[in-house]
């Protein structure tokens, strides 16, 4: 959507986050920019989804601000929604519906036409090329994750940001995820993601925030 | 909400809504039994009602009207708890409210898709189940456009009570009282339209007032319900 040569930057200024009158966490500031990505750790608990819902512009901040090419972005903000993927928890798909269209249905949303194959293409690259046809309803949570990568691969945005990526892949999903993300960092895109283990990505492009625990 | 849509006015929306009436169809397209289920509650519960009453013709005209119209708004109301339940369950409605398209377009896309797979056969199934109340043809024609135009409504006022309770417990109950007391303006114009026919009145007054509350609930409807899917998501 953005060509690979612009400059983008995200900015979180000393976010905070409560659930009820529980703080999560206080002054979190960070900034990601063209091939960086940051990788949020920290035990159960405290805020890892909700700093990544909110990088994501799903959720308010307590306090702080987050800023998308220095401008400050409030939740649900058209600039954040034309740059952003988010993969959370949810896979976001239809069980009465294959991969293949669910993937249609996704592309199509985002008015980006699909190369004839594109699809087939991104299913191949996670190793789902046989299931294709199948409904989702029969497949794994591992499937279910990868089709989730496959979406990644073909709604091309600038700003990734994934929860637990790692969750339910097998060796070779994770390393279909290693080279994904390699791709779209050499390519100048951003990432932030939630994870308790180290992103299978170019190290030197990963910084790592920790969370403790409030 | 002011100021996170700029792209909505230059947006083009009609793509949007028709992307998720698409799904929305194709979705309930493959689970059939889900929509045969509503549609034969219509059936059986308007069918049941001479069984219980009388078969006097008289007794069954004067009911007739009332109990298709109430059914019609409990069937609407039996669909809705899945208008948006299963988006928000399985992540779809967290990916519609990030995209770039507007949120209010895609919902009613939502909303049309509900409609055409409840209102609509409701409406027409109407005429056919109102023969069993001894209604002569005029008065069921006024009863199937009293249904063309009250059942949108019924699926708009539902979209906002459905979007309203998401993510709460008991939501199907809890949307049940807040939904049924918004319906009863719609069911008193409605089964009134059909009254004034049998009583050899003009049923426009009626029909006017359904059509009026349809382009309100068109116009405002979606707004109120992007508005409580951004809540529902925080």
């Amino acid at each position: 959507m953005t060509p690979a040569s612009a400059t983008h930057v995200l900015d979180a200024q000393s976010l905070a986050a409560r659930r009820g009158y529980a703080t999560l966490f206080t002054d979190v500031t960070f900034r990601v920019e063209d091939g960086q990505a940051l990788l949020v750790s920290g035990p159960n608990g405290s805020g890892k989804t909700t700093l990544l819902r909110m990088t994501a512009g799903l959720t308010a901040p307590a306090a702080g601000e987050l800023r998308w090419q220095g401008d400050a972005v409030r939740p649900f903000d058209a600039r954040l929604r034309d740059v952003v993927a988010f993969n959370g928890h949810l896979p976001a798909l239809k069980d009465e519906l294959t991969p293949e269209e669910n993937l249609a249905a996704w592309i199509a949303l985002d008015e980006a036409a699909a190369r004839d194959g594109a699809i087939g293409a991104a299913l191949d690259a996670v190793a789902l090329g046989r299931q294709r046809q199948l409904p989702v309803r029969v497949l794994s949570q591992g499937q279910r994750r990868r089709i989730g990568l496959a979406r990644l691969r073909l709604v091309r945005r600038p700003l990734w940001i994934l929860d637990e990526p790692l969750t339910a892949l097998d060796a070779q999903g994770i390393e279909a995820l290693g080279a994904l993300l390699d791709a779209h960092l050499a390519s100048g895109g951003l990432c932030i993601a939630a994870s308790h283990q180290p992103l299978p990505a170019t190290r030197e492009r990963t910084r790592t925030l920790s969370l403790v625990a409030a | 909400m002011s100021g996170n849509e700029p792209s909505s006015v230059d947006a083009a929306i009609l793509p949007a809504v028709g992307w998720a009436l698409a799904r929305d169809i194709r979705v309930a397209l493959r689970s059939k039994a889900e929509l045969g289920v509503q549609l034969l509650f219509y059936v059986i519960v308007v069918s049941l009602f001479p069984l219980a009453t009388s078969p006097s013709r008289e007794v069954l005209a004067t009911l007739g009207p009332g109990v298709l119209w109430t059914t019609a708004l409990l069937a609407s109301l039996l669909s809705l708890s899945r208008l948006f339940a299963a988006d928000f369950h399985d992540g779809t409605l967290e990916q519609i409210a990030l995209s770039p398209r507007p949120l209010a377009a895609l919902v009613s896309g939502k909303i049309a898709a509900h409609w055409l797979t409840t209102g609509l056969p409701v409406a027409l199934l109407a005429p056919l189940l109102g023969a069993q109340y001894a209604l002569d043809s005029a008065v069921l024609g006024t009863l199937m456009a009293s249904l063309l135009l009250g059942t949108p409504i019924l699926s708009l006022l539902g979209a906002v009570g459905a979007a309203l309770t998401l993510g709460t417990r008991g939501g199907g109950s809890l949307l049940a009282l807040l939904v049924l007391p918004l319906y009863a303006p719609v069911l008193i114009f409605g089964a009134g339209a059909v009254d004034a026919v049998r009583a050899g009145l003009s049923p426009a007054p009626h029909l006017s007032l359904l059509g009026a509350g349809l382009l309100l609930a068109l116009v405002a409807a979606p707004f109120a319900v992007s508005a409580a899917v951004r809540i529902a998501l925080d």
